[in-house]
Order: C-alpha cells, then sequence, then structure tokens
C-alpha cells in the first residue's frame, strides 16, 4: 500500500493525510472493512462476555488454524480455486476447524466430568498444535505462498486486498445485524436461562446461533487481526464498555462504538507502518480504550468509585465532628465554643485529621472556628441534631430489638447510621414512639466509647 | 380445548391444575425423584415442603420439561407444559441468575411479556407500562429504573415476582420465594398470592419456612424423593406426616414439633 515506507520510520505528512483521509482506495476499503469487523466483534463480544463463555472464542479461533493449513494443502494438490491462494477457500476450512473444535467442546463436556476451563484448554492448545505442525509441512511443500499463511497468526491487514475487504465486511454486516435482531432473546438467555426456557425460547439454538457469529467474526477476523489475538477484540470492548453503563442495551452499542474506533485506528497505523503488525496494534489501541474506561467509566470506572467512597468518608467524618460537637454541648449545658482538644479525646481522631475536618465543616458553613474552640453555627445546629437523633434512633433500636448491649451501641450505630434511608428512619421513629417528640437522651454514657 | 382431551389419560383428573403421574426424575444415574403421583386442584395456594434435597426444585423443573424425565408424565392446567406454557409462570430460585447483569428492575419485569410479544420485536411504551403495573403490584414501582445488582434480596425477589406476574399466567410455580427475604417483601408476596387466589389463578411454591406453612397455604405436598402426602393443609400437614418427611433429621423435626404444638396453643 504506502509505497517506499519499507524501512520503520515514520511516514512524511502527505503520506499520513493520504491515509487519514481515506484518499487511497484500497486503504480505504480496508479501513472500512476492519471497522465494521471491530463493530460486529463489539456486538458478538458482549453477548458471549454476558453469556460468561468468553473465552469459547479463544479456543474456536486457535482451532481455524488447522482447518486453513488443510484447505491451503488440497488447494495446492489440486489446483482448484488458485492453487490454495483463494482467501474464500482457506477460511472454509477455518470455520470448518473451528466447528470442529466447538464439536470436540461439546463432546468433552457432555461424555466426561471435564470443567469448562480444562475442555477450553486441551481444545485450544491441541488444535493449534496440530495446525503448526501441519503449518510446517506445508512449508515444506515447497509452494512458495504457504509463507503467507503465517499472516492468519498475527494478522496483516496489508495482505488484504479489495474483494478480502468486501467479504470481511459482508461478514461483520450479517453478524452485526443478526446479533441486534435478536437481542431482546440473547439477552434473556444469558440472563436466565431457567425462565428463558420455560417460556419456550429454545436457548440450545440461540446458544448454537451466537457460536455461529462468533466463528463468522473469528473468520473474517483472521486476516486483519490474526487468530491468536482475535479474542481481544471479541473480548477487550465489551469488557470495556460495562464501565459505561448498567443497561446491556447501551453496553453493546458502546462495545459496537469501542471495537470499531479501535479497529479503524489499528488499521489506519498498519496502513501507515506497514511492517508493524495490525493484529497488535489493533489490540493494543484496544487496551488503550480498555485502560480509559477502567479508569474513567462513568458507571463502574475506579474514579468514579473512588470519588464516591471519598464523598462517603467525608460525610460520616462530617457527622461525627457535628455530633461530637453537638454531645460535647449537651455535657457542658452551655453555648460556648468546645476546646479542640476535648474533642479529639471524644473520638479516636488524630489531631492532624480533626483540623481537617474542621476545616473542610467550616467551609460548608456547619462550624465557626475561634481561638476557644469549635462552634455550630446555625445550620450546623440544624444538621447535628438530625444527626444526633438518628443515631440515638438506630441506637435505642439496637437495645430494645436487637438485644445489644448498651455498652456496645455506640460502635455498631456508628457502622449503619449513616446509610439509614429516611423511610427506615420514619419506621424507627413510629416503633420507638415514646422517644418521639424531642431528642432521645443518649442510652449510654457519652464520650467515653469502648 | 379440543387438544386437551388427546393427552389425557385416566390417570390424570382433567380440572387440576398440576397432575403428575408416575414421575421419576435422575441425575447422573442416581434417582431423585420416585414414582411421584400428584393431583394440585386450582384455586389454591399449594406449597412443596420437604427436607434438602428432597427434590422440591426438580419437581417444578421436571413438571416444565426443563430435566428430561425418566418416566411418568405431567399435566398442567389439563395439557402438555408444551401446549399450555403461556398459561404457566415460572420463578426460579433467586440465587440462580447473575445480579450484577446489565438490567433494570423494569427490564426483568418486561421479560414476562416476551411470550406475548414474539421474537425480533423491541419492547416499547406499551410493554414498559405493563411492567411497570407488574412492579406496582409488588410494591417496588419506584425501583424500576434501578440496577438490579442495586436492589435488597427482597427487592430482588419480587422484581421476580413481577416479571412472573407480567405472564398474566394462570398457573405459577414458584421456587421459594421467600427466601432470605425481608418480612415487608413476605407480605407482599402473601397478598399477592391471596390476590392471584381470589381471582382463581393457582400457585405451587417450594417453601422452606414449616412454621409459615398453615398461614400461607390452603394445600401442602410433603415430599422426600418420594410424595409423603398431599392435599389441604388442615388434612396432610400434620405431626405424623412431617416425621415421616423429616425421619430422622432431628433439628428439623424438632422444628416441626415447635412450629405444630405453637399452632395448637393458638387455635
Amino acid at each position: 500500500m504506502s509505497a517506499g515506507a519499507a524501512a520503520m520510520q515514520w511516514p512524511a505528512w502527505p503520506e499520513v493525510a493520504r491515509v487519514l483521509s481515506l484518499a487511497d482506495y484500497n486503504t480505504r476499503v480496508v479501513v472500512i472493512a476492519t471497522t465494521l469487523l471491530g463493530v460486529a466483534s463489539g456486538a458478538v463480544g458482549s453477548f458471549m462476555l454476558l453469556r460468561k463463555r468468553a473465552l469459547v472464542a479463544d479456543a474456536l479461533s486457535h482451532a481455524t488454524l488447522p482447518g486453513i493449513v488443510v484447505a491451503f494443502m488440497i488447494g495446492a494438490a489440486t489446483g482448484v480455486a488458485g492453487g490454495g491462494k483463494s482467501l474464500a477457500l482457506l477460511l472454509l476450512g477455518g470455520a470448518l476447524g473451528a466447528a470442529l473444535g466447538g464439536l470436540c467442546l461439546v463432546a468433552l463436556r457432555r461424555s466426561t466430568r471435564l470443567k469448562d476451563d480444562a475442555a477450553l484448554g486441551i481444545v485450544l492448545s491441541v488444535f493449534f498444535g496440530a495446525g503448526v505442525a501441519l503449518l510446517s509441512s506445508a512449508q515444506r511443500m515447497g509452494q512458495g505462498h504457504a509463507a503467507g499463511l503465517e499472516s492468519f497468526i498475527y494478522g496483516k491487514t496489508a495482505s488484504v486486498v479489495r474483494s478480502d475487504a468486501v467479504l470481511i465486511g459482508a461478514c461483520a454486516l450479517a453478524c452485526l445485524a443478526a446479533a441486534l435482531a435478536l437481542f431482546k432473546e440473547l439477552r434473556l438467555v444469558c440472563f436466565d436461562e431457567a425462565f428463558a426456557r420455560s417460556i419456550g425460547l429454545p436457548a440450545a439454538l440461540l446458544d448454537a446461533a451466537l457460536l455461529v457469529m462468533l466463528v463468522v467474526v473469528t473468520i473474517a477476523g483472521l486476516q486483519a487481526v490474526g487468530l491468536v489475538l482475535v479474542i481481544a477484540l471479541l473480548v477487550i470492548p465489551a469488557a470495556a464498555a460495562r464501565f459505561w453503563t448498567d443497561s446491556a442495551g447501551p453496553m453493546v452499542a458502546v462495545a459496537c462504538g469501542i471495537g470499531g474506533a479501535c479497529s479503524a485506528a489499528g488499521a489506519a497505523l498498519s496502513a501507515l507502518l506497514p511492517d508493524l503488525p495490525s493484529g497488535a496494534m489493533i489490540v493494543l489501541v484496544a487496551a488503550a480504550g480498555f485502560f480509559l474506561s477502567a479508569l474513567a467509566g462513568a458507571r463502574r470506572g475506579v474514579v468514579r468509585r473512588w470519588l464516591r467512597r471519598r464523598a462517603y468518608t467525608l460525610t460520616v467524618e462530617r457527622q461525627h465532628l457535628l455530633r461530637a460537637i453537638l454531645e460535647a454541648r449537651e455535657e457542658r449545658g452551655a453555648d460556648a465554643p468546645v476546646p479542640v482538644e476535648s474533642l479529639e479525646r471524644r473520638r479516636v481522631w488524630a489531631p492532624a485529621s480533626l483540623r481537617s475536618i474542621a476545616a473542610r465543616a467550616r467551609r460548608a458553613g456547619l462550624v465557626a472556628s475561634s481561638p476557644a474552640g469549635l462552634a455550630l453555627t446555625r445550620e450546623g445546629l440544624a444538621e447535628a441534631e438530625r444527626v444526633t437523633r438518628r443515631h440515638r434512633l438506630w441506637e435505642l433500636y439496637l437495645i430494645s430489638e436487637a438485644s445489644v448491649a448498651p455498652s456496645h451501641v455506640d460502635r455498631d450505630a456508628d457502622d449503619v447510621e449513616h446509610v439509614l434511608p429516611p423511610e427506615l428512619v420514619a419506621k424507627l421513629e413510629a416503633r420507638l414512639a415514646a422517644e418521639r417528640a424531642a431528642m432521645p437522651a443518649s442510652p449510654h454514657a457519652i464520650g467515653g466509647g469502648p | 380445548m379440543a387438544t386437551e382431551h388427546r393427552s389425557l389419560g385416566p390417570e390424570h383428573p382433567r380440572d387440576a391444575a398440576l397432575s403428575v403421574h408416575d414421575m421419576t426424575v435422575a441425575y447422573d444415574g442416581r434417582a431423585v425423584l420416585w414414582d411421584v403421583e400428584l393431583d394440585i386442584p386450582r384455586g389454591v395456594v399449594a406449597a412443596i415442603v420437604g427436607p434438602n434435597g428432597a427434590g422440591k426444585s426438580t419437581l417444578l423443573r421436571a413438571v416444565m420439561d426443563l430435566i428430561p424425565r425418566v418416566s411418568g408424565s405431567a399435566l398442567v392446567l389439563g395439557g402438555a407444559y408444551e401446549q399450555n406454557r403461556r398459561r404457566v409462570a415460572y420463578v426460579p430460585q433467586r440465587e440462580s441468575v447473575d445480579w450484577d447483569f446489565p438490567v433494570s428492575a423494569l427490564d426483568v419485569a418486561c421479560m414476562g411479556l416476551y411470550p406475548r410479544m414474539g421474537w425480533f420485536k423491541r419492547v416499547g411504551a406499551k410493554e414498559r407500562e405493563a411492567g411497570l403495573a407488574a412492579l406496582d403490584r409488588v410494591g417496588i414501582r419506584d425501583l424500576a429504573h434501578r440496577h438490579i445488582s442495586r436492589l435488597s434480596g427482597g427487592q430482588q425477589q419480587r422484581t421476580f415476582l413481577a416479571r412472573a406476574l407480567a405472564q398474566d399466567a394462570e398457573l405459577y410455580l414458584m421456587d421459594e420465594p421467600f427466601a432470605a427475604v425481608d418480612a415487608a417483601t413476605e407480605a407482599a408476596i402473601v397478598s399477592v398470592f391471596h390476590e392471584l387466589r381470589a381471582r382463581g389463578k393457582t400457585v405451587v411454591a417450594v417453601h422452606h419456612d414449616l412454621q409459615s406453612v398453615r398461614d400461607y397455604f390452603d394445600h401442602v405436598v410433603l415430599l422426600n424423593m418420594r410424595l409423603i402426602a398431599a392435599g389441604p393443609t388442615a388434612e396432610v400437614f400434620t405431626p405424623e406426616n412431617l416425621q415421616r418427611t423429616y425421619g430422622g433429621r432431628l433439628t428439623l423435626l424438632s422444628e416441626a414439633a415447635d412450629a405444630l404444638r405453637h399452632r395448637g396453643a393458638a387455635r
């Protein structure tokens, strides 16, 4: 494709622009086909992941190799279909290999008590081993193009010609259409197979349909991504998408987007630098997408979860501070500021952490600080009363209903009180109606926790 | 109704909601259920009671052809399950699914409408409305859009129940609907039972808590690999039958005796 880029060096800008704008017809066809492939594998991979069978894809993709090599040998020996050069023939062989691998998986599972992981490991390694052995004897047959077979292992978009690209694109589109048409049924079988079968959905048939889609995507992806890495294109976009959403529909859509984007980027990179293996490029771009999703994902991303935990910790700390000040005031029977040292004694607070908690509460307008100590503002007093009241209601509940000893109740109550929903507070109040009107007195000695 | 006559042998009464004849089920060559012979009339709330491993869930699954039978036959609502599945709703055990799966409570409730929607069709506004109505009947309409992992155990069980209600069936087969649920959920499920019975529907539920059998169920099936006894609760739920069901299992037996003493004192 790109003419003078035999050496590993960054091509000149006009070349980059030509690839990125898809000006070159061949590049355009290849990039579009690879992108469609990525989109389809995002959809199919999502269902494989939800069915908890992602590794089946890996076993089946490795099982294609002996099929491909045998197809090549037959073609070379008989001279039909271009003497083993025809892509359609090779892919047909690959599909048969994958089908045979799939049958072996089912047979192993049914006839022995092997667990899935062992069955997958056996099928994957045996078929791949057979493929490698066949490959070396095919190369010894002396046919020149046997060397080209290795591109199926690691993938090489540069070897994709226009007619191949049309085949890849058509396969991808067909799989995508099938996966989207069966979305509702596939989702139900993945979620609750017993219920699906009870309403008459043919779970075995749907699983078979999913496997056929899987094999077609795998076969179509062999040239671009290679059989070793095609699993990545199926699993990574789907796994990355899960970080962004809690709903299967959007998950499939995001997986399609990520799959398409990383395939396009990988194919473009490989068009610029033909020496880079395209499969590896696509996988690395996908890995970057996965890393970004794991970090920043809107639903389950690490950052999001850290922020949520942090906000929760800050709330708990602030509530402890407010209650400590309120209880100190109760003890002293006066509105005067509470010295910081007496607060430190009240809970096991390090001076530094108490200072930062107090500073945050002051910025929130809940606490006023003076040389004499900390005092509650008007809003702070209201919040402190709400928090303390809830804490004591919960303590009373633990003592009266759950028979927790009064001396242990302060810490037990601490663990849950911050997550009490309003409905439960209302129920506690109804239950402990005697205490309803006023702030309940603390059921244990204040200040000296266990 | 003509199809119902064909499959009816003399051993199956026509009016039974669930009729099991001579049914044996085995896993890996080991029998789990032996020669079970059973009729549950329509319009009752029936419990299937027995110790762990007695084959209670297996009975339900074999009736629905989810697992193969070694011998025997089962009729639901007077016909083969395959013909009448649209009139049957199944609530599997809560632990049988992954509650981290990316669906909301409403998504799950709407799954009960799939048989009526048919293949390929998307869940539309009409289905969502019906799903919301089903969630409303179990008291969690306000949680409709919550992801199922953020529901409590009781709310998850209610979601499953809502899915079955959305199916609008005549026979409800439930696998341990009361397992590990809070008191509010238990009350909600019982009120759904009463509502279903008032409308002439039949409920058959696998049940573990012997204490509540008399309160919640008017029909009982005692099972321990073989059928021990089946019939109206007042006649069948006796200390002798319980001893035969749980025989030898001392802790459960004493629990059962306690339950009966408790009941006797109350009356």
